[in-house]
């Protein structure tokens, strides 16, 4: 019994002090960004690594989400006789939403997941004890430049995904299914606004990128040096980048669309 | 090489990246269709407007010609007092007449313009007079009610006595379909509108 009450207060005094040693190393992170932009080409080639070799599934995602869209979207808007409304239904949804929230998932689960197990790796053969030991500080070297990279490529990435998945309902919608063309585009432009929808959007994917990235490399760097440790370390950063960003989503979704 | 080769592929995605942005605000959103050239500002009093929303567009004849900027409220006459951008290529003459439709049968608001005969024009400031409001459902519903028992009082005196009830169906027809004549619109609904709402 006594084991048991001992056990969560540990469990919360270990969650309260993981919190705050986030927060420090993110603080420290950003004070130390100096190196990723100074040596640019070590950021640059962490965005080939998280950018682009994340092109292939953000795209074909964003391909068949708009397809499912243009579908569903369908169905539903000619019960009501309004088909003409698909490409705003489309446009809206993966623009406000999808866009930036799929995109995050996949990317948490693609580039997040790397990043967590390259640095628990450094870790666990000591290579970041083997830089401090150099008088090379880690989070310079290994953590700023891939934190930027992340923060650069997710709202590239989100932005390309909505512009596929327009594409996709475009295609499902008006090609295949025959919604007129002039109805589709015209809805679309007229019910979307580029700073009110698309500029929230931008900011939503940026704010995910820092969320995501960040947990990414916290995750790494503080996972225990053992190869159970790293596995253990990129399940949590899926788990908990995931759950930040659907929780992140309801804040700004809340903040943003709200007014009026 | 290798370098160079790295460069380059990211230069790529950032490209992509920013394109699929531009695309997003240019194709999708209303980057284009909301710049006008060059504007000049109408005003024009409603008795009601409605659900008339700012950024709303100003059609006449079907084409946007220019969008509704502000609303506000007039606490000396009790109207809406509606700002519309207009686009400089067109003009308009002295005595057009503007009404707040529906764009299919429960679709957004928008005003339209029927020009008038005067050969003086609508200058940056100046305001329409005639103008018609937005139909209220429930204020056509009590109309159409009112009218009715009306009708069924003045039928056994004299048939003819209810002009308002016999103009107020044509106000339901008017906005889906091409619009009343522009006498139709100064003489029926405009005053009764004015009694209702006071």
């Amino acid at each position: 019994m006594r084991a048991f009450a001992r056990s969560i207060g540990h469990g919360v005094i270990d969650a309260v002090a993981k919190l705050g040693y986030f927060a420090r190393l993110f603080v420290l992170t950003l004070r130390q960004s100096g190196t990723a932009f100074a040596r640019l080409r070590l950021t640059i080639a962490q965005i080939h690594f998280i950018g682009n070799y994340s092109l292939v599934i953000i795209v074909v995602s964003g391909l068949f989400v708009g397809f499912v869209l243009g579908l569903q979207g369908y169905n539903t808007l000619q019960r009501y006789g309004s088909e003409q409304a698909l490409g705003l239904l489309v446009a809206l949804s993966l623009v406000r939403e999808l866009g930036p929230v799929v995109t995050a998932l996949l990317f948490a689960g693609r580039a997040g997941t790397s990043i967590t197990a390259e640095i628990g790796l450094m870790k666990a053969g000591e290579q970041l004890t083997a830089m401090e030991m150099m008088a090379v500080s880690p989070v310079a070297r290994v953590l700023a430049p891939r934190f930027w990279a992340g923060v650069v490529s997710m709202p590239l990435l989100a932005a390309m995904f909505s512009a596929v998945g327009v594409f996709g309902g475009y295609i499902v919608g008006v090609v295949m299914i025959g919604v007129d063309e002039g109805a589709f585009w015209s809805q679309m432009q007229n019910g979307v606004d580029w700073i009110d929808d698309v500029g929230n959007g931008v900011i939503k994917s940026i704010v995910f990128g820092i969320a995501v990235t960040f947990i990414a490399v916290f995750e790494g760097y503080d996972s225990q040096p053992t190869p159970e440790g790293v596995s253990r370390a990129t399940t949590r950063t899926v788990v908990s980048s995931s759950l930040a960003v659907l929780a992140l989503d309801f804040i700004l979704t809340a903040l943003m669309f709200t007014k009026g | 090489m290798d370098r160079k080769l790295t460069d380059l592929w990211v230069g790529m995605f950032v490209i992509a990246g920013v394109v699929a942005v531009l695309l997003l605000a240019l194709k999708a959103g209303n980057l284009l269709s909301f710049s006008f050239s060059e504007t000049y500002q109408v005003l024009a009093n409603f008795d009601n407007i409605g659900g008339l929303k700012t950024r709303a567009p100003v059609k006449s004849a079907g084409v946007v010609v220019g969008r509704v900027i502000k609303v506000g409220f007039d606490d000396k006459t009790y109207e809406a007092v509606v700002t519309l951008a207009m686009d400089r290529n067109y003009s308009f003459p002295k005595d057009t007449s503007a009404k707040i439709l529906t764009s299919g049968l429960l679709g957004e608001q928008y005003i339209g313009l029927e020009p008038g005969g005067d050969d003086a024009k609508l200058a940056d400031g100046g305001k329409i007079k005639t103008t018609q409001s937005a139909i209220v459902l429930e204020n056509l519903i009590s109309q159409f009610l009112f009218s009715k028992a009306a009708e069924g009082k003045s039928d056994s005196k004299d048939s003819g006595a209810a002009p308002s009830g016999i103009s107020a169906p044509p106000g339901i027809t008017a906005p889906p379909g091409i619009g009343a004549p522009a006498a139709g619109i100064q003489g029926g609904p405009k005053s009764e509108n004015n009694k209702d709402s006071k």
